[in-house]
Protein backbone atom coordinates (compact mmCIF):
# COMPACT_ATOMS: atom_id res chain seq x y z
CA UNK A 1 0.00 0.00 0.00
CA UNK A 2 1.27 3.54 -0.73
CA UNK A 3 2.79 5.66 1.97
CA UNK A 4 2.13 9.38 2.36
CA UNK A 5 4.49 11.81 4.05
CA UNK A 6 3.86 15.51 4.60
CA UNK A 7 6.45 18.26 4.86
CA UNK A 8 7.52 19.13 8.39
CA UNK A 9 6.51 22.72 7.72
CA UNK A 10 2.91 21.59 7.45
CA UNK A 11 3.15 19.65 10.69
CA UNK A 12 3.86 22.91 12.47
CA UNK A 13 0.22 23.80 11.83
CA UNK A 14 -1.60 20.46 11.87
CA UNK A 15 -0.57 17.01 13.04
CA UNK A 16 -0.04 14.66 10.09
CA UNK A 17 2.60 11.98 10.70
CA UNK A 18 3.50 9.64 7.83
CA UNK A 19 0.84 7.08 7.07
CA UNK A 20 0.16 4.06 4.90
CA UNK A 21 -3.08 4.17 2.97
CA UNK A 22 -5.02 2.39 0.26
CA UNK A 23 -5.16 4.07 -3.15
CA UNK A 24 -4.31 3.58 -6.78
CA UNK A 25 -4.04 7.27 -7.65
CA UNK A 26 -2.78 10.38 -5.94
CA UNK A 27 -6.38 11.49 -5.37
CA UNK A 28 -7.39 8.20 -3.78
CA UNK A 29 -4.28 8.08 -1.62
CA UNK A 30 -4.55 11.66 -0.42
CA UNK A 31 -8.27 11.27 0.29
CA UNK A 32 -7.42 8.27 2.44
CA UNK A 33 -4.79 10.32 4.27
CA UNK A 34 -7.27 13.17 4.75
CA UNK A 35 -9.59 10.59 6.27
CA UNK A 36 -6.99 10.18 8.99
CA UNK A 37 -6.19 13.89 9.23
CA UNK A 38 -9.24 15.86 8.05
CA UNK A 39 -7.76 19.26 8.86
CA UNK A 40 -4.88 18.74 6.44
CA UNK A 41 -7.08 18.85 3.35
CA UNK A 42 -7.47 22.60 3.16
CA UNK A 43 -3.75 23.12 3.68
CA UNK A 44 -2.87 20.98 0.65
CA UNK A 45 -5.86 21.42 -1.68
CA UNK A 46 -7.92 24.49 -2.57
CA UNK A 47 -11.70 24.62 -2.31
CA UNK A 48 -12.06 22.95 -5.70
CA UNK A 49 -9.88 19.98 -4.81
CA UNK A 50 -6.89 21.11 -6.86
CA UNK A 51 -3.38 21.16 -5.48
CA UNK A 52 -2.60 24.60 -4.07
CA UNK A 53 -0.45 26.69 -6.38
CA UNK A 54 2.53 26.70 -4.04
CA UNK A 55 2.35 23.04 -3.09
CA UNK A 56 4.01 20.07 -4.76
CA UNK A 57 3.33 16.34 -4.67
CA UNK A 58 5.88 13.73 -5.69
CA UNK A 59 5.30 10.05 -6.34
CA UNK A 60 8.51 8.06 -5.97
CA UNK A 61 10.48 11.24 -6.56
CA UNK A 62 8.59 12.40 -9.65
CA UNK A 63 6.35 15.51 -9.51
CA UNK A 64 2.77 14.71 -10.41
CA UNK A 65 1.45 15.84 -13.78
CA UNK A 66 -2.23 16.32 -12.95
CA UNK A 67 -2.29 19.03 -10.30
CA UNK A 68 -6.01 19.55 -10.69
CA UNK A 69 -7.43 16.07 -10.99
CA UNK A 70 -4.66 14.29 -9.03
CA UNK A 71 -5.15 11.31 -11.36
CA UNK A 72 -1.50 10.25 -11.47
CA UNK A 73 -1.21 6.53 -10.71
CA UNK A 74 0.53 5.34 -7.56
CA UNK A 75 2.25 1.92 -7.45
CA UNK A 76 1.20 -0.42 -4.70
CA UNK A 77 4.28 0.39 -2.64
CA UNK A 78 4.65 3.95 -3.93
CA UNK A 79 5.88 6.78 -1.76
CA UNK A 80 3.92 10.02 -1.94
CA UNK A 81 5.59 13.13 -0.62
CA UNK A 82 3.64 16.36 -0.08
CA UNK A 83 5.78 19.46 0.21
CA UNK A 84 5.97 23.15 -0.47
CA UNK A 85 6.99 24.25 -3.93
CA UNK A 86 9.94 26.55 -3.69
CA UNK A 87 8.80 30.12 -4.04
CA UNK A 88 10.02 33.36 -2.63
CA UNK A 89 13.69 32.37 -2.40
CA UNK B 1 -12.00 52.93 27.47
CA UNK B 2 -10.28 50.03 25.74
CA UNK B 3 -7.53 48.27 27.65
CA UNK B 4 -6.57 45.71 25.01
CA UNK B 5 -5.08 46.10 21.54
CA UNK B 6 -4.42 43.43 18.92
CA UNK B 7 -1.69 44.04 16.36
CA UNK B 8 -1.77 41.81 13.27
CA UNK B 9 1.64 41.53 11.67
CA UNK B 10 3.52 39.71 8.98
CA UNK B 11 4.97 37.44 11.66
CA UNK B 12 2.33 36.99 14.30
CA UNK B 13 -0.52 38.47 16.31
CA UNK B 14 0.70 40.63 19.18
CA UNK B 15 -1.51 41.75 22.03
CA UNK B 16 -0.96 44.77 24.21
CA UNK B 17 -2.67 45.73 27.43
CA UNK B 18 -3.02 48.93 29.39
CA UNK B 19 -1.50 48.45 32.83
CA UNK B 20 -0.99 51.13 35.44
CA UNK B 21 -1.59 53.92 33.00
CA UNK B 22 0.67 52.72 30.21
CA UNK B 23 0.46 50.25 27.37
CA UNK B 24 2.71 47.19 27.12
CA UNK B 25 2.99 44.27 24.76
CA UNK B 26 2.13 41.14 26.72
CA UNK B 27 1.73 38.16 24.37
CA UNK B 28 2.08 36.86 20.84
CA UNK B 29 0.10 34.20 19.03
CA UNK B 30 1.01 32.53 15.71
CA UNK B 31 4.60 33.70 15.99
CA UNK B 32 6.23 33.44 12.58
CA UNK B 33 2.95 33.29 10.67
CA UNK B 34 1.37 35.99 8.54
CA UNK B 35 -1.65 37.35 10.44
CA UNK B 36 -3.39 39.62 7.99
CA UNK B 37 -6.34 40.74 10.08
CA UNK B 38 -7.91 40.35 13.49
CA UNK B 39 -11.27 41.22 14.98
CA UNK B 40 -12.72 41.33 18.47
CA UNK B 41 -16.45 40.64 18.50
CA UNK B 42 -18.08 43.09 20.91
CA UNK B 43 -21.08 40.78 21.31
CA UNK B 44 -19.29 37.87 22.96
CA UNK B 45 -15.66 38.97 23.32
CA UNK B 46 -14.35 36.34 20.90
CA UNK B 47 -11.12 37.11 19.09
CA UNK B 48 -10.64 36.19 15.43
CA UNK B 49 -7.35 36.01 13.57
CA UNK B 50 -7.09 35.62 9.80
CA UNK B 51 -3.87 34.02 8.62
CA UNK B 52 -2.34 33.80 5.19
CA UNK B 53 0.01 30.86 5.12
CA UNK B 54 0.98 31.44 1.53
CA UNK B 55 1.68 27.84 0.54
CA UNK B 56 -1.12 26.47 2.70
CA UNK B 57 -3.76 29.11 2.02
CA UNK B 58 -5.86 31.47 4.13
CA UNK B 59 -7.12 30.27 7.51
CA UNK B 60 -9.29 31.66 10.30
CA UNK B 61 -8.82 31.03 14.01
CA UNK B 62 -11.05 31.94 16.94
CA UNK B 63 -10.21 32.36 20.61
CA UNK B 64 -12.74 32.50 23.42
CA UNK B 65 -10.14 33.07 26.15
CA UNK B 66 -8.44 36.27 24.96
CA UNK B 67 -5.77 34.52 22.98
CA UNK B 68 -4.72 31.85 25.49
CA UNK B 69 -5.94 29.13 23.11
CA UNK B 70 -7.11 29.20 19.52
CA UNK B 71 -9.36 26.99 17.45
CA UNK B 72 -9.15 26.85 13.68
CA UNK B 73 -12.61 27.46 12.23
CA UNK B 74 -14.00 27.41 8.72
CA UNK B 75 -12.98 29.47 5.73
CA UNK B 76 -15.07 30.70 2.82
CA UNK B 77 -15.07 28.57 -0.32
CA UNK B 78 -15.60 30.07 -3.74
CA UNK B 79 -17.98 28.20 -6.04
CA UNK B 80 -16.63 25.95 -8.74
CA UNK B 81 -16.67 27.93 -11.98
CA UNK B 82 -18.56 26.54 -14.95
CA UNK B 83 -16.49 24.15 -17.06
CA UNK B 84 -14.16 26.10 -19.29
CA UNK B 85 -14.93 29.38 -17.57
CA UNK B 86 -11.96 31.73 -17.48
CA UNK B 87 -12.73 35.02 -15.84
CA UNK B 88 -10.66 38.11 -16.47
CA UNK B 89 -10.85 41.60 -15.10
CA UNK B 90 -11.35 44.51 -17.48
CA UNK B 91 -7.59 44.73 -17.95
CA UNK B 92 -7.48 41.14 -19.12
CA UNK B 93 -5.95 39.66 -15.99
CA UNK B 94 -7.32 36.36 -14.72
CA UNK B 95 -9.52 36.45 -11.65
CA UNK B 96 -9.37 33.08 -9.91
CA UNK B 97 -12.48 31.71 -8.23
CA UNK B 98 -10.69 30.75 -5.03
CA UNK B 99 -10.03 32.32 -1.67
CA UNK B 100 -6.83 34.34 -1.70
CA UNK B 101 -7.12 36.38 1.48
CA UNK B 102 -9.47 37.65 4.15
CA UNK B 103 -9.58 41.43 3.78
CA UNK B 104 -12.34 42.40 6.20
CA UNK B 105 -14.27 40.88 9.07
CA UNK B 106 -17.34 42.43 10.64
CA UNK B 107 -19.82 41.22 13.26
CA UNK B 108 -23.56 41.44 12.80
CA UNK B 109 -25.66 43.38 15.27
CA UNK B 110 -26.36 42.30 18.84
CA UNK B 111 -29.73 41.14 17.55
CA UNK B 112 -27.94 38.82 15.09
CA UNK B 113 -25.90 36.53 17.37
CA UNK B 114 -23.32 34.43 15.57
CA UNK B 115 -23.59 36.43 12.34
CA UNK B 116 -20.24 37.41 10.83
CA UNK B 117 -19.36 38.97 7.50
CA UNK B 118 -16.10 38.40 5.65
CA UNK B 119 -14.84 40.38 2.70
CA UNK B 120 -12.19 38.63 0.69
CA UNK B 121 -9.83 38.85 -2.24
CA UNK B 122 -10.73 38.21 -5.11
CA UNK B 123 -14.04 39.95 -4.38
CA UNK B 124 -16.34 37.48 -2.67
CA UNK B 125 -18.47 38.53 0.29
CA UNK B 126 -19.34 35.73 2.71
CA UNK B 127 -21.51 35.39 5.81
CA UNK B 128 -21.51 32.97 8.69
CA UNK B 129 -24.29 32.34 11.17
CA UNK B 130 -22.22 30.16 13.50
CA UNK B 131 -19.33 32.42 14.52
CA UNK B 132 -17.19 31.41 11.58
CA UNK B 133 -17.53 27.64 11.75
CA UNK B 134 -19.09 27.65 8.28
CA UNK B 135 -19.42 30.29 5.57
CA UNK B 136 -21.79 31.05 2.70
CA UNK B 137 -21.12 33.10 -0.40
CA UNK B 138 -23.35 36.12 -1.03
CA UNK B 139 -24.32 34.75 -4.40
CA UNK B 140 -26.14 37.81 -5.74
CA UNK B 141 -23.06 39.99 -5.38
CA UNK B 142 -20.63 37.45 -6.82
CA UNK B 143 -22.81 36.75 -9.86
CA UNK B 144 -23.72 40.40 -10.45
CA UNK B 145 -22.52 41.40 -13.95
CA UNK B 146 -21.05 44.65 -12.64
CA UNK B 147 -18.77 42.67 -10.33
CA UNK B 148 -16.86 41.63 -13.43
CA UNK B 149 -15.82 45.26 -13.84
CA UNK B 150 -13.97 45.29 -10.55
CA UNK B 151 -10.19 45.21 -10.75
CA UNK B 152 -7.26 44.86 -8.46
CA UNK B 153 -6.25 47.95 -6.57
CA UNK B 154 -4.79 47.24 -3.18
CA UNK B 155 -4.08 43.67 -4.27
CA UNK B 156 -3.61 41.95 -7.62
CA UNK B 157 -7.26 40.94 -7.63
CA UNK B 158 -10.24 42.98 -6.38
CA UNK B 159 -11.08 42.79 -2.71
CA UNK B 160 -13.70 43.87 -0.17
CA UNK B 161 -11.94 45.71 2.61
CA UNK B 162 -14.77 47.55 4.39
CA UNK B 163 -18.08 46.14 5.61
CA UNK B 164 -20.47 48.46 7.45
CA UNK B 165 -23.55 46.91 9.04
CA UNK B 166 -26.16 49.58 9.69
CA UNK B 167 -26.66 49.84 13.47
CA UNK B 168 -30.35 50.65 12.82
CA UNK B 169 -31.07 47.61 10.65
CA UNK B 170 -28.76 44.63 10.25
CA UNK B 171 -30.23 43.80 6.85
CA UNK B 172 -28.60 46.95 5.50
CA UNK B 173 -24.95 46.45 4.69
CA UNK B 174 -22.58 48.63 2.69
CA UNK B 175 -19.27 47.38 1.37
CA UNK B 176 -16.32 49.14 -0.23
CA UNK B 177 -14.19 47.48 -2.87
CA UNK B 178 -10.71 48.22 -4.07
CA UNK B 179 -11.19 48.78 -6.91
CA UNK B 180 -14.86 48.53 -7.45
CA UNK B 181 -16.73 51.29 -5.63
CA UNK B 182 -19.32 51.24 -2.86
CA UNK B 183 -22.24 48.81 -2.88
CA UNK B 184 -25.40 48.74 -0.80
CA UNK B 185 -27.82 46.00 0.11
CA UNK B 186 -31.07 46.61 1.99
CA UNK B 187 -32.11 42.97 2.14
CA UNK B 188 -29.22 41.04 3.65
CA UNK B 189 -27.41 40.61 0.36
CA UNK B 190 -30.18 39.59 -2.00
CA UNK B 191 -29.92 42.74 -4.15
CA UNK B 192 -27.15 45.30 -4.58
CA UNK B 193 -26.73 48.80 -5.96
CA UNK B 194 -23.73 51.10 -6.34
CA UNK B 195 -23.71 54.59 -4.86
CA UNK B 196 -20.64 56.62 -5.73
CA UNK B 197 -22.14 59.91 -6.91
CA UNK B 198 -19.63 62.66 -6.28
CA UNK B 199 -16.57 60.46 -6.39
CA UNK B 200 -13.98 60.76 -9.10
CA UNK B 201 -11.18 58.51 -10.21
CA UNK B 202 -8.55 60.65 -11.88
CA UNK B 203 -6.41 57.60 -12.56
CA UNK B 204 -9.06 56.10 -14.87
CA UNK B 205 -9.54 56.88 -18.57
CA UNK B 206 -11.61 60.09 -18.97
CA UNK B 207 -14.84 58.32 -19.85
CA UNK B 208 -14.58 56.14 -16.73
CA UNK B 209 -13.67 58.81 -14.17
CA UNK B 210 -17.16 58.80 -12.65
CA UNK B 211 -18.01 55.12 -13.18
CA UNK B 212 -18.89 53.34 -9.94
CA UNK B 213 -16.55 50.46 -10.66
CA UNK B 214 -13.61 52.81 -11.25
CA UNK B 215 -13.72 54.15 -7.73
CA UNK B 216 -10.97 52.97 -5.43
CA UNK B 217 -12.03 53.56 -1.85
CA UNK B 218 -9.16 52.58 0.40
CA UNK B 219 -11.26 52.47 3.56
CA UNK B 220 -14.84 53.35 4.47
CA UNK B 221 -16.38 53.97 7.90
CA UNK B 222 -19.85 54.80 9.19
CA UNK B 223 -20.44 56.83 12.35
CA UNK B 224 -22.23 54.48 14.77
CA UNK B 225 -23.97 57.30 16.64
CA UNK B 226 -24.98 59.20 13.50
CA UNK B 227 -25.26 56.43 10.93
CA UNK B 228 -26.18 58.66 7.99
CA UNK B 229 -22.64 60.06 8.19
CA UNK B 230 -19.80 58.32 6.39
CA UNK B 231 -16.16 58.89 5.52
CA UNK B 232 -13.99 57.38 2.81
CA UNK B 233 -10.27 57.61 2.28
CA UNK B 234 -10.18 57.13 -1.47
CA UNK B 235 -7.22 56.75 -3.79
CA UNK B 236 -8.13 60.19 -5.11
CA UNK B 237 -8.66 61.84 -1.77
CA UNK B 238 -11.11 62.16 1.09
CA UNK B 239 -14.87 61.91 0.56
CA UNK B 240 -17.73 62.40 2.99
CA UNK B 241 -21.40 61.51 2.89
CA UNK B 242 -24.19 62.84 5.09
CA UNK B 243 -27.04 61.10 3.26
CA UNK B 244 -26.36 57.51 4.27
CA UNK B 245 -23.66 56.89 1.68
CA UNK B 246 -25.89 57.70 -1.28
CA UNK B 247 -23.78 60.63 -2.48
CA UNK B 248 -20.34 61.90 -1.63
CA UNK B 249 -18.61 65.24 -1.28
CA UNK B 250 -14.90 65.58 -1.92
CA UNK B 251 -12.75 67.20 0.74
CA UNK B 252 -9.93 69.14 -0.89
CA UNK B 253 -6.86 71.12 0.12
CA UNK B 254 -5.76 68.83 2.91
CA UNK B 255 -2.15 69.21 4.00
CA UNK B 256 0.33 67.59 3.85
CA UNK B 257 -1.55 65.16 1.58
CA UNK B 258 -5.08 64.10 0.83
CA UNK B 259 -3.86 60.60 -0.05
CA UNK B 260 -3.68 57.77 2.46
CA UNK B 261 -5.22 54.45 3.37
CA UNK B 262 -7.00 54.41 6.76
CA UNK B 263 -9.77 56.51 8.25
CA UNK B 264 -11.63 56.27 11.54
CA UNK B 265 -14.62 58.28 12.71
CA UNK B 266 -15.63 59.23 16.22
CA UNK B 267 -18.33 56.87 17.51
CA UNK B 268 -20.77 59.70 18.32
CA UNK B 269 -19.50 62.84 16.59
CA UNK B 270 -19.75 62.40 12.82
CA UNK B 271 -17.75 65.57 12.15
CA UNK B 272 -14.63 64.18 13.85
CA UNK B 273 -12.44 61.80 11.87
CA UNK B 274 -8.77 60.87 11.63
CA UNK B 275 -6.56 60.14 8.62
CA UNK B 276 -2.89 59.31 8.08
CA UNK B 277 -1.58 61.20 5.06
CA UNK B 278 1.03 59.82 2.68
CA UNK B 279 2.57 60.69 -0.67
CA UNK B 280 0.60 58.84 -3.28
CA UNK B 281 1.20 56.34 -6.02
CA UNK B 282 4.68 55.09 -6.70
CA UNK B 283 6.23 56.53 -3.56
CA UNK B 284 3.84 55.79 -0.69
CA UNK B 285 5.81 57.33 2.15
CA UNK B 286 5.02 60.04 4.69
CA UNK B 287 5.57 63.59 3.46
CA UNK B 288 8.97 64.98 4.40
CA UNK B 289 9.87 61.89 6.42
CA UNK B 290 7.44 62.89 9.16
CA UNK B 291 4.78 60.61 10.63
CA UNK B 292 1.63 62.64 11.29
CA UNK B 293 -2.08 62.13 11.81
CA UNK B 294 -4.72 64.46 10.41
CA UNK B 295 -7.84 65.19 12.43
CA UNK B 296 -10.91 67.12 11.47
CA UNK B 297 -13.50 68.20 14.03
CA UNK B 298 -15.72 70.13 11.64
CA UNK B 299 -16.69 67.64 8.98
CA UNK B 300 -13.64 68.24 6.83
CA UNK B 301 -13.68 72.03 6.60
CA UNK B 302 -10.39 72.19 8.51
CA UNK B 303 -7.76 69.71 9.60
CA UNK B 304 -5.22 69.70 12.41
CA UNK B 305 -1.97 67.88 11.75
CA UNK B 306 -1.05 65.99 14.92
CA UNK B 307 2.57 65.07 15.48
CA UNK B 308 3.39 65.28 19.23
CA UNK B 309 5.20 62.05 20.15
CA UNK B 310 5.52 60.84 16.54
CA UNK B 311 8.86 60.71 14.66
CA UNK B 312 9.47 63.91 12.74
CA UNK B 313 12.64 63.09 10.81
CA UNK B 314 13.87 60.19 8.68
CA UNK B 315 10.64 58.27 9.21
CA UNK B 316 9.09 56.32 6.33
CA UNK B 317 6.33 54.42 8.07
CA UNK B 318 3.39 53.65 5.83
CA UNK B 319 0.08 52.79 7.51
CA UNK B 320 -2.20 50.31 5.80
CA UNK B 321 -5.99 50.68 5.63
CA UNK B 322 -6.78 48.45 8.63
CA UNK B 323 -3.83 49.63 10.73
CA UNK B 324 -5.57 52.59 12.43
CA UNK B 325 -8.25 52.06 15.04
CA UNK B 326 -10.28 54.09 17.51
CA UNK B 327 -11.87 52.59 20.60
CA UNK B 328 -15.54 52.74 21.46
CA UNK B 329 -14.99 55.68 23.82
CA UNK B 330 -13.59 57.79 21.00
CA UNK B 331 -10.55 58.66 23.10
CA UNK B 332 -7.96 55.95 22.36
CA UNK B 333 -6.33 55.76 18.95
CA UNK B 334 -3.66 53.34 17.77
CA UNK B 335 -1.86 52.78 14.51
CA UNK B 336 0.88 50.49 13.25
CA UNK B 337 3.22 50.82 10.33
CA UNK B 338 4.93 48.82 7.65
CA UNK B 339 8.20 49.30 9.49
CA UNK B 340 6.93 47.71 12.68
CA UNK B 341 6.15 50.71 14.84
CA UNK B 342 2.95 51.10 16.84
CA UNK B 343 1.77 54.31 18.46
CA UNK B 344 -1.09 54.91 20.88
CA UNK B 345 -2.89 58.09 21.89
CA UNK B 346 -5.25 58.41 24.84
CA UNK B 347 -6.43 61.92 24.03
CA UNK B 348 -7.80 61.70 20.50
CA UNK B 349 -4.40 62.10 18.89
CA UNK B 350 -3.09 65.19 20.66
CA UNK B 351 -0.26 63.16 22.20
CA UNK B 352 1.22 59.85 21.13
CA UNK B 353 3.35 57.26 22.89
CA UNK B 354 5.34 54.49 21.27
CA UNK B 355 4.17 50.96 22.00
CA UNK B 356 6.67 49.20 19.75
CA UNK B 357 9.39 50.06 17.25
CA UNK B 358 10.63 46.69 16.05
CA UNK B 359 7.63 44.53 15.32
CA UNK B 360 7.19 42.83 11.96
CA UNK B 361 5.30 44.88 9.35
CA UNK B 362 1.85 45.74 10.72
CA UNK B 363 -1.20 44.84 8.66
CA UNK B 364 -3.92 45.81 11.13
CA UNK B 365 -4.72 46.92 14.66
CA UNK B 366 -7.92 46.66 16.67
CA UNK B 367 -9.01 47.63 20.16
CA UNK B 368 -11.04 45.39 22.45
Amino acid sequence: MPSVAFTRNLQRHVACPPCVVAGGTVRESLEAAFGLYPQVRSYVLDEHGALRFHMAVYVDGVPIADRRGLSDPVPDSGEIYVMQALSGG
Amino acid sequence: MADQLLVSTRKGLFSARRKGGSWELEAVSFLGDNVTLSMIDPRDGAWYAALDHGHFGAKLHRSRDRGATWQEVGVPAYPTPPEGHLEKDFLGREIPWRLIRFWSLAPGLASQPGLLWAGTVPGGLFWSEDCGDSWHLVEALWHMPERRKWAGGGADAPGIHSICVDPRDGNRVVIAVSSGGVWHTQDLGKTWSAHTEGMRADYAPPELVSAPESQDPHRMVQCPGAPDSWWIQHHNGIFRSTDNALSWTEIVDVRPSVFGFPVVVHPRDPDTAWFIPAIKDERRIPAEGQVVVNRTRDGGRTFETLRRGLPQAWAYDLVYRHALDLDASGEHLAFGSTTGSVWISENQGDDWSTLAEHLPPVHAVCFA
